[in-house]
């Protein structure tokens, strides 16, 4: 429906376009309307209950709010009639009562209090009434009532933009109340500390903590803003960092495609580890009285016990000479790096070129091998691609969307929000998860799957759409193959039989399949549940199978989105941060691929794959890798079963460590090189959608940090390579000219749009979100539907262990909390390691919330405090794996899926016990 | 209910989080959510229910303990939020928080709308505590919709009438909290009578939709719950929307001094039903909500036995009847907010337009009518389009007015239509009191503003009172002697929209509250009034708003001696 509607705005014919209020087309005119409770801000609906922004229409009784209303055809509207005004002048000296004085306002610079100031109205004449007392329970932000005029901004922030439902207007009247859930105190609430609140609130009411003094006013302006990216999750928010003294003062969302403004707690309010004390300032050796221990870590904040400080010159020196001797004594399979999905796509790019064409061995990966292997296995082999075939901003289009495997509520949030606003929007949302979470309550239906038991839950739901012929035979007809081997394979995986082993009854499997399959439009989301397990390939094979017979890829609103966990892991790969793949996901045994690279490095490549993340640690522990370089990546704490890693890492001969703060992986460097934090760097960024970012240096390095771009090019020369650049945006042009995903994508161009999702058609063309609409880039053209049989997994519960372990991360934390816990916000919501245990299973047990515990598995044990969790099933714990203290992966099975290579982090056999023990100090 | 002796639930307050032991925020208590899973049994949990199951655990409970209001949450699928603010919003919802002393098992309220306060609820507010002891809560009410029998009290769901202490104190002792059934005409009695016979006569065909509104216009039966909108013409516009429609009475009459649908719904339910049904079947309307305010404890349970007996017999077959109660908030008998209330929310007045006709219950068309208005269609039809249009005489409609006040014989009084209130007083309710003197009236409830005595003579009828700043509404006609004062009755008025705003609009939730400060003050800030009543007239979302200044306004113009003559006196 695009119709314009003409009407007269102040004696002038003006038009207004589809869908505009009277307040946007005077806007666009450039009249200025007071307002209070409206927010030009994307997916914030005009409320139009603060009637700030009343105007006059000529013929009706009352005023009207400017906001709210549509104009329609021949409309009289004045904006500056004696009655308008008067009116809008009196609805801000009724709210100007009750603020506190403009001298000790919160927020000085309020909407609030710049309208007042334009429009004169400075003092109240009206008596005033008691407000209400601050609420300074949460560590982030500060809620101060007193300011409230009740536009309820706020409630829309976070019912109807983050869908998080704390915030609501309780009580009637001159006696309602901005409350959290039953009006507690916002630190005791459910709130999940987006923030979004504070970016919306117009008065100063709710404000980030550490902008307000003592006496709860504005501490005063920002110095400067740069606009850059989350540091975080694969979302790939963007944001704009405010500084103050050349320190982080606040963080807003802005309006980046995947995040609209929005932010989780972690991007605005996680920022504050790049001032940590514990941060790492100048080079560091290894004292030569301080062997290498698995046992005891290192203090992080007292690198001195174990290392000394050094020159760069010496510490480079160090590190390349201790990597050349192996290089010679040992050859190039001795040698290994693990670069980070943390750092940009530039240093990713030279940490692998650096091992291609230094270490002449393809001994590279990182931690996509732990997340999204066996996926990108699934997915290379069924669809030719690895990344995610639509944004999940799609999940607006869709009729169905599936979530399996993945809670966005806690790893994604941002990307929930949108999710979330879909099911309130009326689209279905199933939820299959053995654990329930936030997005739960959303959903039309969530299967509480048995752990381990996904390729049942999924043949049953494809038997279903198969036996009742629901599939999309003109889709399987011509855009796939192999679906007869599917339909053979599947016949025994009734719903009846396969109730039994999942735990999810048949009629819902039939409910969900026959859902999923007629739909218009379906989706698919999945994450670590799916991938981190030995059949995590199987599980995906079934996912994309789904789709495939469903017909559901390649049009709006259908797709398959792996969600990526790191905020570039998807650039890392995509840039051949993997062992068995060039930049571009070219096959390192491809001779035509390997010629095209050898030729533009002008330097002759390994053919044969590298080792993976948890080979490489195994090789090392049996004495065969002897060197490594590594980068920003912490396995002796993200790696499964720990205690092995540790002892790999403290056998080795050299290893070099270059990050931001002192490591659990660091403790068994030789040396180690202090790096850049993410505010103070440039660099591109792809996120989970295919967008490429650029991110922008916000602060000085500190100390003697370098960039580590810099650091991986001096390391490079001193292993004799000729490198020369001078920025990252030479590395990107050098990406560029060989990768061509990057095809119509240069560093300016993302200067200027800030973002750019690959495959692009063009320079002035947007990029394609949806792909793959005629058929795929396979040898055939085809989808490849692979048939998955059962495989239970690898350690199953039992009389000795009779409990499922299964690990992930929390919302507050970051992967191995390197970042997170040093973060002073994160930190104090989430400060201690937690077993999270249904209530009954504790109490069968005996145990009460928050008393200790001992978790132990066949290959280690932590002490750690039970929390009580509904949403754990019986019989399986959880616990987070970002807590050095009691490390979830010193209790992890190493056991590998076989394609992806990737551990099963999702499924281990523990006990459970009380215990008094102490937790021995670290 | 209130005799029930079941135990409210008070788990542990939640107090600062210990970080670690649970996830954050409330947890639900395991016990709690047992209780309220066997309340509502296997009723669905749509949200538009939410305001259906919170009187379950208030009926059951006396109170919603925060406990019951975190399970009733999870058992919805809703937010904390979400049942907290629709929770906290209606007056007969009583939240308890963790910690806080569960509420007595009783509660009292006393009506202080104008007429009962006139006729002294002060000294029962008073009193009552002292004479009852704490095991009795006495809260002030809002208009109970008995002002013919001022002044009232509401003991658990059993209204005392003409009440004063001992009665009151003999009613506690008497134990019986029940509502008092009325004698009315029942399914069988009114069937016999013809009743029904005109719906299936539509049901079957013999007549078309277009005779009906043609018969309403031509009768020119308006809406009768106040806004005085053309009946057919409505019909006209709801039909005009692509369906499916829905419909909704407004069974809500809470204007002060407003009884009018109690009595007729006491009287001969049916007629109202059987107009309900046949409106429903010229919209086509697949469901008609039956939106009941909780003061009329009675009528529910009328309604729900004669509801059955419509199934029964099953006139329902086009249109599912759902009834639905109110709970304490005067703003839902504005038509949107009886809608959002209908949909399990608060009750905030929408943004018009859109109108509900177009976009109502659900984002449908719906076809809202007052109980009155229903209840004459069968007569309309039935006697005649002359008969109704001059049934007063001399060619005028008659019209129900509600008389209270200071008159000898108060209640509802069909009259013609465009009577004055002089005749009103002297013809159809006795005259005044003993010892008062005429001394001005409230034509139109709160909202419709005050008149002297000196304009008496303005006709009662829609349109006619507009020119003098007031209005004819739902004619709830209160009457102030020489013992009143005009400048109090004001201030009570005012002091009943502060209650009662919703809160959404700046102007109503600020202005009532800074309005009745000003008030209470023996000297009035005229200038500032003024001021501030036109913003509120000019600026505010919904009629309770936009009309909360009439009265202030009427005593500023039409009252000047009780302005000056009240400055020397208290207040009080």
């Amino acid at each position: 429906m695009s119709n314009t509607v003409r009407f007269t705005l102040d004696g002038h014919q003006v038009e207004a376009r589809d869908g505009e209020s009277i307040w946007q087309v005077a806007k666009r005119e450039g009249i200025a309307i007071p307002h209070l409770c409206y927010s030009p801000e994307p997916s914030y609906r005009a409320d139009g209950n603060c009637r700030a922004c009343m105007v006059e229409v000529e013929g009706e009784r009352v005023l009207a709010a400017s906001c709210i209303r549509m104009p329609t055809d021949g409309l009289k509207v004045h904006t500056g009639t004696d009655r308008a005004s008067k009116a809008r002048e009196m609805v801000f000296e009724m709210l100007l009562t009750d603020q506190p004085a403009p001298e000790i306002a919160h927020e000085p610079d309020s909407r609030f209090w710049t309208w007042a100031h334009d429009m004169g109205v400075e003092t109240s004449r009206f008596p005033i009434r008691a407000t209400p007392a601050p609420d300074p329970s949460h560590p982030a932000m500060r809620v101060n009532l007193d300011a409230c005029i009740h536009c309820n901004l706020c409630v829309r922030a976070c019912r109807e933009v983050q869908v998080n439902d704390v915030i609501g207007m309780a009580g009637r009247g001159t006696h309602s109340e901005i409350v959290f859930d039953f009006g507690d105190p916002m630190g005791d609430s459910t709130c999940v500390a987006c923030g979004e609140c504070v970016q919306a609130c117009p008065t100063g009411a709710l404000m980030p903590a550490t902008t307000l003094n003592k006496a709860e006013v504005f501490k005063g302006k920002a110095d400067r803003k740069v606009d850059s990216l989350c540091p975080y999750c694969g979302v790939g928010c963007q944001i704009t960092y405010h500084i103050k003294d050349d320190e982080l003062y606040y963080v807003n969302g802005r309006e980046g495609p995947s995040n609209l403004n929005r932010l989780c707690v972690k991007g605005r309010f996680g920022f504050d580890y790049v001032s940590s004390p514990q941060r790492l300032m100048k080079p560091l050796i290894r004292r030569d009285d301080a062997p290498k221990s698995a046992e005891n870590l290192i203090d992080p904040a007292a690198p001195l016990t174990l290392f000394r400080e050094a020159t760069w010159e010496e510490a480079l020196d160090c590190a390349a000479r201790g990597l050349k001797k192996i290089l010679n004594q040992d050859g190039k399979q001795a040698l290994a790096a693990f670069g980070s999905a943390k750092g940009s796509n530039e240093e990713a790019y030279l940490i692998q070129k650096l091992v291609r064409t230094g270490f002449g061995s393809n001994n590279v990966d990182h931690c996509t091998r732990l997340c999204h292997a066996s996926s990108v296995a699934a997915l290379m082999e069924g669809i030719g691609s690895g990344a995610v075939t639509a944004p999940f901003m799609a999940a607006k289009d869709a009729d169905v969307i599936i979530v399996i495997g993945a809670r966005p509520t806690e790893n994604h949030p941002v990307a929930a929000t949108f999710l979330k606003q879909a099911a309130k929007d009326g689209k279905i949302l199933i939820v299959m998860d053995p654990r329930k979470h936030g997005l739960s309550r959303h959903a039309n239906h969530h299967l509480q799957f048995k752990p381990g038991t996904d390729v049942a839950l999924l043949n049953a739901i494809m038997n279903v759409i198969i036996s009742e012929n629901l599939v999309d035979q003109q889709y399987i007809a011509g855009y796939t193959e192999n679906f007869e081997a599917l339909k053979i394979s599947i016949a025994d995986f009734t719903p009846e039989k396969m109730a039994e082993v999942c735990g999810v009854d048949e009629e819902t499997i039939r409910t969900v399949a026959r859902t999923y399959a007629t739909a218009e439009r379906g989706i698919i989301f999945w994450g670590m549940g799916i991938s981190q397990s030995v059949h995590g390939t199987d599980n995906a094979r079934c996912l994309i199978a789904l789709s495939l017979i469903t017909g559901h890829v390649g049009r709006p609103g259908t797709g398959l989105h792996p969600l990526r966990g790191q905020n570039n892991v998807q650039g890392a790969s995509d840039v051949g941060l993997i062992p068995m793949l060039l930049p571009d996901y070219q096959n390192v045994g491809d001779d035509a691929a390997r010629q095209r690279f050898t030729d533009y490095w002008k330097i002759d490549l390994d053919p044969n794959p590298g080792l993976t993340v948890v080979e490489i640690m195994d090789a090392a522990h049996d004495g065969i890798i002897k060197g490594m370089y590594v980068m920003g990546e912490n396995p002796a704490m993200s790696d499964p079963n720990a205690n092995h890693v540790r002892e790999a890492l403290a056998k080795m001969e050299h290893l070099v460590v270059q990050d931001i703060f002192l490591t659990e992986t660091a403790s068994f460097a030789d040396v180690i090189l202090p790096s850049s934090a993410f505010p103070e760097k440039d660099g591109t960024f792809t996120n989970t959608n295919r967008q490429v970012q650029l991110a922008r240096q916000a602060l000085p390095l500190p100390g003697e940090t370098r960039q580590d771009w810099w650091i991986i090019q001096e390391l490079a020369r001193r292993i004799g390579l000729d490198w020369n650049y001078t920025h990252p945006r030479d590395v990107f042009a050098e990406m560029a000219g060989i990768m061509n995903s990057l095809n119509h994508i240069t560093w300016d161009r993302l200067d200027r749009e800030s973002s750019v999702t690959y495959p692009c058609d063009g320079d002035d063309q947007p990029g394609n979100e949806i792909i793959f609409a005629n058929g795929f880039p396979t040898p055939s053209g085809r989808g490849k539907i692979v048939p998955a049989e059962l495989v239970p997994p690898d350690e199953l519960p039992d009389d000795e262990y009779p409990i499922v372990l299964t690990t992930g991360r929390l919302l507050e934390h970051w992967h191995t909390g390197a970042m997170t816990r040093r973060a002073s916000v994160l930190s104090a919501l989430e400060p201690d390691p937690v077993a999270c245990m249904h209530p009954r299973q504790l109490a069968l047990m005996n145990i009460a919330a928050g008393e200790q515990v001992r978790v132990a598995s066949r290959r280690g044990e932590v002490l750690i405090m039970a929390r009580a969790d509904r949403d754990v099933p019986e019989g399986m714990v959880f616990i987070p794996f970002c807590f050095h203290e009691a490390p979830a992966n010193k209790l992890t099975n190493p056991q590998l899926d076989p394609y992806g290579k990737i551990p099963e982090f999702k499924f281990c056999a523990v006990r459970v016990e009380k215990t008094e023990e102490k937790v021995a100090a670290e | 209910m209130s005799e029930k002796t079941a135990t409210p639930l008070n788990t542990q307050p939640p107090g600062r989080r210990r970080r670690g032991a649970k996830p954050k925020g409330r947890q639900v208590d395991m016990e709690a959510l047992e209780q309220v899973r066997a309340l509502l049994g296997d009723k669905p949990r749509r949200g538009d229910l939410l305001i259906e199951h919170l009187h379950l655990i208030q009926d059951a409970y006396n109170q919603i303990s925060a406990a019951h209001l975190a399970a009733m949450a999870e058992e919805m699928s809703l937010s904390m939020a979400e049942v907290y603010e629709v929770a906290t919003f209606y007056a007969h919802f009583d939240v308890v928080k963790e910690g806080a002393a569960p509420l007595p098992s009783l509660t009292i309220r006393v009506c202080d709308s104008l007429t009962c306060e006139m006729m002294g609820a002060a000294h029962l507010l008073a009193d009552l505590p002292q004479r009852l002891g704490r095991e009795v809560r006495v809260v002030r009410a809002p208009c109970m919709g008995r002002c013919d029998t001022a002044p009232v009290a509401e003991i658990g769901h059993r209204h005392v009438v003409h009440a004063n202490a001992d009665k009151i104190s003999a009613a506690v002792s008497a134990g019986n909290f029940e509502p008092e059934m009325p004698i009315y005409r029942a399914f069988d009695a009114y069937r016999a009578d013809g009743g029904y016979s005109l719906l299936e006569s539509c049901l079957a065909g013999k007549r078309s939709p277009q005779d009906l509104i043609e018969a309403v216009s031509s009768a020119g039966l308006r809406g009768l719950g106040g806004a005085g909108f053309p009946t057919g013409r409505k019909w006209g516009f709801v039909r005009g929307y692509p369906g499916p429609r829905l419909m909704a009475v407004n069974a809500d009459e809470g204007e002060p001094g407003t009884f009018k649908d109690r009595v007729y719904l006491e009287r001969d339910p049916h007629r109202m039903l059987e107009g309900m049904l046949i409106a429903a079947w010229v919209v086509e309307a697949e469901e008609v909500f039956i939106y009941l305010r909780d003061e009329y404890p009675a009528l529910r349970n009328v309604l729900i036995t004669e509801i059955a007996k419509i199934e029964a017999a099953k006139f329902n077959i086009r249109t599912k009847i759902t009834l639905r109660r109110g709970a304490g908030a005067y703003i839902c008998g504005e038509e949107s907010s009886m809608i959002e209330s209908i949909e399990g929310k608060r009750g905030l007045p929408r943004h018009r337009p859109p109108y509900v006709a177009e976009i109502g219950i659900f984002g449908r068309p719906t076809l809202v009518q007052n109980v009155e208005t229903l209840y004459w269609l069968r007569d309309i039809i039935e006697h005649g389009v002359e008969w109704f249009a001059n049934r007063g005489g001399k060619g005028r409609r008659l019209h129900s007015y509600s008389v209270s006040g200071r008159v000898k014989n108060p209640g509802v009084k069909l009259a013609p239509a465009g009577i004055t209130v002089r005749e009103l007083i002297n013809e159809y309710c006795g005259g005044m009191q003993d010892g008062h003197a005429f001394k001005g009236y409230l034509p139109g409830g709160a909202s419709g503003g005050i008149l002297p005595a000196s304009m008496a003579d303005i006709p009662l009828e829609f349109g006619k009172l507009e020119p003098h700043g007031c209005f004819l509404g739902s004619a709830a006609v209160v009457i102030l002697s020489n013992q009143d004062s005009a400048k109090n009755a004001a201030l009570n008025l005012m002091r009943f929209f502060e209650d009662e705003s919703c809160g959404q609009c700046t102007p109503c939730r600020v202005g009532t509250e800074k309005a009745v400060k000003l008030m209470a003050n023996p000297d009035w800030d005229e200038g500032l009034l003024e001021e501030l009543g036109q913003a509120m007239a000019d600026a505010s979302i919904c009629g309770l708003g936009q009309a909360a200044s009439n009265p202030l306004k009427s005593v500023l113009k039409h009252f000047r001696d009780d302005l000056t003559f009240c400055k020397a006196e208290s207040t009080t």
